[in-house]
């Protein structure tokens, strides 16, 4: 019943023979913490635990220094290795391949940051030395108790499961098959295309956004390599990095797709109008039988089962009264599929702020405010005005419009960050406006975002077309005049910032370039996959400079605005991006894992199961025949929680064991010195 | 031919209730196992011996010494070491030698206000403030009475100890067993454990022996086991009723859990575990419903008393051993001694 | 409680928020006492309440706790363990005569190394103002010679 793990050993006793390599860091670290009288007091005070070297070096991580552990390793015998350098995240790995490369374990290697977390936060360079010392007296204690691991192999399932068909989606789904390999692309609504399709042109170089979307999307549809299942959604996520087991619900189209054809009769025969607020943003209608545009994938319609009077009355059935092959299936149900992947593609997309919330500006209220989704739908050509930017009259064309920029983006009232797109898509509204109906623009911005290649220049081209910016946050939009010249119009307050004045403009149409946020459901889609979002709800990235597409979770990857707010050509490449990492995976067939696991030790577990509830990566799993848990060692990802909340100490944790750490405390402590040389 | 002599028995309570004694005596028929295999030469409770014939014995010639109740004075420090000296095998029998058990809970005080207390309390009259002296001078000579230690400890923070028996009391017939095993070890039919093993008590904790339901836990609400009626057969901690059972080793056949009852954890920690409050601290904390520190604190706010609920038995065997005020009271005495 | 005691604190980060906050405040030269030593842990979720016991125990003037923002644990909500824990161990620590400000609970992402820094000055002020918790350096128990005695006379 000790509780402390220092025993009376005397060094004849002790087994462990470890290596103290201490880096002078140029000066980063030797001009703060006397590094030679660390290093020497390691070797003297912590011989009795163990230490059989202790050496100081300029630069470790370089190949001499590297060299040095290596000949330690061979001719001194060590079997353990304390590096006392910068931070463990930058060469762990190192450090690690270095006692691997001399035949060590390279999980016998531990390394404590002397820099970081010492030499550069402490000015006092005798305390700075000290706590060098404790630090380097925690890692002794510890790495005695660490154990040879190896990394656990897990096969890779060549098989690839993207989430979401916007272009994102699309672009990696291509990358993938064209590669040889088979995708399974999941989109929950009727087709793919994302909110792409539903722009008219896209900045800066004004391309048609259908002209460029659909022969990818076709390339999509007929790809031998590519499953593709729209109307679907996940449901459930099972297993790990190369072998997961997700659940689809392929919801009913209520269409047998095999029979239909395509032609469309149905939905032009169908009595019933629906406000599509999806694919339309709104402004137009579809019918209850349809396919959200013409240039759909796939070209067969779906049944939007509460808004049909077949299943509301039991009548109608004008669909499948016109349908020449006879494709209707109203008694069709939803499919629930089972598919094995190996890797798992995020790309799901954005929703727009919903710009009601800002009830200052009136949209919702004040009919001839729109938002940016609408403008998009009202200059597009095949749109329900067929590219005539009007009035929601229906006729008139504005001779004034207001463009606001920033609605609902970097504001502390709703999202704090910027959606990076609103500004070019702000421009590309300026100029498409002025060109279709001559009317006078003003951009009501706060910065001009204008950043990646030919954007500035596109900026510039808007200025010289003669439209007006006025630097400053609107203020309100009113539809009460104060004056003969308001009368009729939709009044901008808003504060000129340049020139210091308030200033009342009056304009017919007013577009709220309304910022992206993350979807509504993005929280759940994250638990399902086991990932995690940000606090603004944007899927997060392993590392925001050096990672931005590859999740924490092994196998689960994030493309496009799903990860924050971005243009289409960064949507592209991210797409391109976790696709070309994914093929890596699969053509390695195998990956390793690190072996920071948890385990279940069988015979001490009495099965009360309070870490039933625990794991949010479901490794833990309760055997009722046998009143015990287990916990799967592929699925864990080593966090430690159980291993710490189980009452009877029956989880154990490799690679931060409860032995390691209560060791590391009493070195830290330095207790473990021999009564003369406590220090501090 | 004589026969070979029977090896030696002792029994010591120090400071402790009698509990463990009556225990031994429970197992019934088993105590004349006892004395029909073994030569008792020292059981206060039991018959009569002095100290000075323990002191006139060989070192290491009695074969078992079970040792039951803390160390709280230096007698009991004294008679420890003794015992220790002249026996081979040291058992420390019960919560109170393990772990300090509810005399341990005095660690929480200081010394001094423990002894000022006990003779000033609502039912004692001390006008005079009378209080105990260790030694005294009478005619005869000095008579001594012992001293009280600023701190419980167990068995094992003053000795070596050899084998661990839990349990407030350890159960009768796990002593029963323990008997069974040590007679067949003597008539060398088996094997002892190996040095500084827990015996008499399970290899799991509580829930292993319990049968109640059990799910996916997670708590709500604490309740007192009088404040709702409790469904029998579902767990307790479930209900909200704050069970110490997850942590506390089985042996003892969930006897408080079969009878209604939380189990409040007299059998101790399981194998291997440092600090018994730390775990059921964590285990509770782990499975509270809920994310915001006020909903935290609401909850947590029916546990009455965390520091009764997770130390009761084991405060002096943890890893903090006492509270505050008997560790300041030993340092400022010190510095008065000084 | 004299003018040069000097608190040793135990602080735990976790490796993909707080411990890199603390990585943060050193590559940004941020300066702040040297009181605190480091552990690293993979999770806040993974700290047990025995490692704050044992350190207090050993000569740990005051213990600090550090995790990814509640909703931003990297492993989703191990963080929220760590936090329901962190409440129940003070509660318990203060029935030890032990004040609760000697242990500290501080979220701190990746980016926060500023804060982080900030966070340990102050934990480190306010320690030293509570005064050194003197358990036992070295895990002595007091020896047994000492007087409980309060009075020596016995009144006639």
């Amino acid at each position: 019943m000790t509780e402390n793990l220092i025993e009376n050993t005397s060094p004849a006793d002790s087994q462990e023979r470890i290596g103290v390599y201490v880096c002078h860091c140029g000066t980063n670290i030797a001009g703060v913490v006397d590094v030679v009288q660390v290093a020497k007091w390691a070797a003297e005070h912590l011989k009795h635990r163990g230490v059989v070297i202790a050496r100081e070096y300029k630069f470790m991580c370089s190949s001499l220094g590297q060299e040095l552990i290596e000949k330690d390793i061979k001719e001194l015998g060590l079997n353990r290795v304390i590096v006392a350098a910068c931070s463990p995240h930058l060469h762990e790995k190192t450090f690690r391949t270095a006692c691997a490369n001399a035949g060590l374990n390279p999980f016998l290697c531990e390394m404590v940051s002397i820099r970081e977390q010492v030499s550069w936060v402490h000015n006092d360079k005798v305390a700075a030395t000290e706590k060098a010392k404790a630090v380097i007296s925690g890692g002794v204690e510890r790495v005695r108790h660490h154990v040879p691991l190896e990394p656990i192999v897990v096969p890779i399932n060549p098989a690839t499961l993207i989430v979401g068909g916007g272009i994102a989606g699309i672009q990696s789904a291509l990358e993938i098959a064209d590669a040889g390999f088979h995708v399974y692309l999941v989109e929950r609504e009727p087709s793919i295309g994302g909110h792409m399709a539903q722009f008219d042109k896209t900045f800066p170089t004004l391309d048609c956004a259908a002209c460029i979307l659909t022969p990818k999307m076709v390339s999509v549809g007929s790809h031998p390599n590519i499953t593709l299942l729209t109307w679907s959604e996940v449901e459930k996520v099972d297993g790990y990095v190369g072998n997961f087991t997700v659940t689809v619900r392929k919801k009913a189209r209520k269409i047998d797709e095999e029979a239909c054809t395509g032609c469309g009769i149905c939905q032009e025969k169908c009595p019933k109008k629906v406000i599509d607020n999806v694919y339309e943003a709104g402004v137009a209608y579809r019918k209850a039988i349809y396919t959200p545009f013409a240039q759909a994938v796939p070209n067969r319609p779906v049944i939007d089962v509460p808004n049909c009077t077949y299943y509301e009355k039991g009548t109608c059935k004008a669909c499948e009264i016109f349908c020449a092959p006879k494709a209707i299936r109203f008694d069709q149900q939803d499919e629930i599929l089972t598919i094995e992947v190996g890797n798992i593609i995020l790309a799901t997309g954005y929703d727009l702020f919903d710009a009601r919330r800002m009830t200052n500006y009136g949209y919702g209220r004040l009919p001839n405010v729109f938002t940016s989704l609408e403008i998009e739908r009202l200059t597009n050509a095949a749109g329900p005005t067929n590219g005539s930017v009007v009035l929601r009259d229906g006729k008139t064309a504005p001779k004034t419009v207001g463009i606001i920029h920033c609605v609902g983006s970097r504001d502390k009232n709703f999202n704090n960050y910027c959606s990076v797109i609103c500004c070019m898509q702000s421009l590309k509204f300026a100029h498409l406006i002025h060109e279709r109906t001559g009317a006078t623009i003003y951009n009501f911005y706060i910065d001009i975002r204008a950043a990646f290649k030919d954007y500035d220049e596109f900026y510039q081209r808007v200025l010289e077309e003669g439209t007006l910016f006025v630097r400053g946050k609107v203020a309100e939009i009113s539809d009460v005049p104060r004056m003969e010249s308001e009368k009729g119009k939709l009044i901008i307050q808003v504060e000129d910032t340049l020139v210091g004045k308030q200033r009342r403009i009056p304009v017919d149409m007013v577009i709220l370039s309304a910022g992206l946020e993350p979807r509504k459901d993005s929280k759940e889609v994250a638990k399902t996959f086991g990932i995690s979002c940000s606090a603004n709800g944007w899927f997060i990235e392993k590392h925001p400079k050096l990672d931005p597409i590859a999740t924490m979770t092994e196998g689960i990857f994030i493309a496009g605005c799903a990860q924050g707010p971005k243009d289409i050509p960064a949507s592209v490449a991210q797409g391109a991006a976790a696709a070309a990492r994914v093929l890596g995976r699969i053509e390695q067939k195998q990956m390793a894992l690190e072996p920071v696991r948890a385990s279940v030790i069988e015979e001490k577990c009495s099965g009360c199961r309070i870490c039933n509830g625990l794991c949010p990566f479901n490794a833990i799993t309760f055997h009722e025949d046998r009143m015990v848990t287990e916990i799967n060692p592929a699925l864990c990802q080593g966090c430690g929680t159980c291993v710490a909340a189980c009452p009877a100490g029956a989880i154990t944790g490799t690679g931060f064991s409860n032995d390691q750490i209560m060791a590391q405390i009493e070195g830290l402590l330095m207790l473990n010195l021999e009564p003369e040389a406590v220090t501090a | 031919m004589t026969p070979l002599p029977k090896p030696k028995f002792a029994m010591y309570w120090a400071a402790s209730c009698g509990g463990c004694e009556i225990a031994v005596l429970n197992t019934n028929e088993k105590i004349l196992d006892v004395d029909a295999n073994f030569d008792v030469v020292f059981w206060p409770v039991a018959m009569d011996a002095k100290y000075k014939d323990v002191e006139a014995m060989e070192d290491g010639s009695i074969l078992l010494t079970l040792f039951n109740g803390g160390i709280r004075n230096d007698e009991n420090e004294r008679i420890a070491k003794l015992l220790r000296k002249k026996s081979k095998i040291l058992v420390a029998f019960g919560s109170c030698a393990n772990e300090g058990c509810i005399p341990g809970l005095a660690n929480l005080s200081d010394s001094r206000e423990i002894v000022h207390t006990a003779f000033n309390t609502i039912t004692t009259d001390n006008p005079h403030e009378i209080y105990p002296m260790t030694s005294y001078d009478v005619p005869e000579g000095e008579i001594h009475i012992p001293k009280l230690l600023p701190v419980l400890k167990t068995l094992d923070q003053v000795v070596d100890v050899d084998y661990y028996m839990p349990g407030c009391p350890p159960e009768s017939a796990q002593i029963a067993a323990v008997i069974d095993l040590v007679v067949q070890v003597v008539q060398g039919k088996a094997e002892l454990p190996p040095k500084g093993s827990v015996i008499g008590a399970g290899n799991s904790t509580v829930c292993d022996e319990c049968k109640r339901t059990r799910n996916v836990k997670t708590i709500k609400t604490f309740n007192r086991i009088w404040g709702i009626a409790s469904d029998p057969s579902l767990c307790l901690l479930e209900q909200g009723i704050p069970c110490n059972g997850p942590a506390t080793r089985s042996g003892c056949k969930a006897r408080c859990p079969k009878a209604g009852a939380q189990c409040i954890g007299c059998y101790g920690p399981a194998e291997g575990v440092v600090d018994y409050g730390a775990r059921l601290i964590s285990a509770f904390a782990s499975v509270l419903d809920a994310k915001e520190p006020e909903q935290i604190d609401r909850i947590l706010d029916g546990l009455v008393d965390p520091t009764g609920q997770f130390y009761r038995f084991n405060l002096a065997g943890s890893l903090l051993k006492a509270g505050v005020p008997a560790w300041k009271a030993e340092s400022t005495h010190k510095k008065e001694q000084a | 409680m004299t003018e040069s005691f000097e608190p040793t604190i135990i602080g735990f980060t976790c490796n993909w928020c707080s411990y890199r906050a603390a990585d943060l405040a050193g590559t940004a030269r941020i300066k702040y006492p040297p009181n605190v030593r480091l552990i690293r842990l993979m999770c806040s979720g993974r700290l047990d309440p025995t490692f704050v016991f044992k350190a207090l125990a050993n000569g740990a003037d005051g213990v600090m706790i550090t995790g990814c923002h509640p909703g931003e644990c990297h492993y989703i909500e191990q963080n929220y363990k760590a936090l329901r824990r962190f409440q129940l161990m003070r509660r318990t620590l203060q029935g030890f005569g032990i004040e609760p400000a000697r242990i500290r609970l501080v979220w701190a992402s990746a980016a926060e190394g500023a804060r982080f820094a900030s966070e340990v000055s102050s934990f480190i002020e306010e320690v030293r103002a509570l005064g050194p918790l003197h358990w036992g350096k070295n895990n002595t128990i007091p020896t047994p010679s000492t007087e409980t005695t309060i009075k020596e006379e016995v009144p006639a």
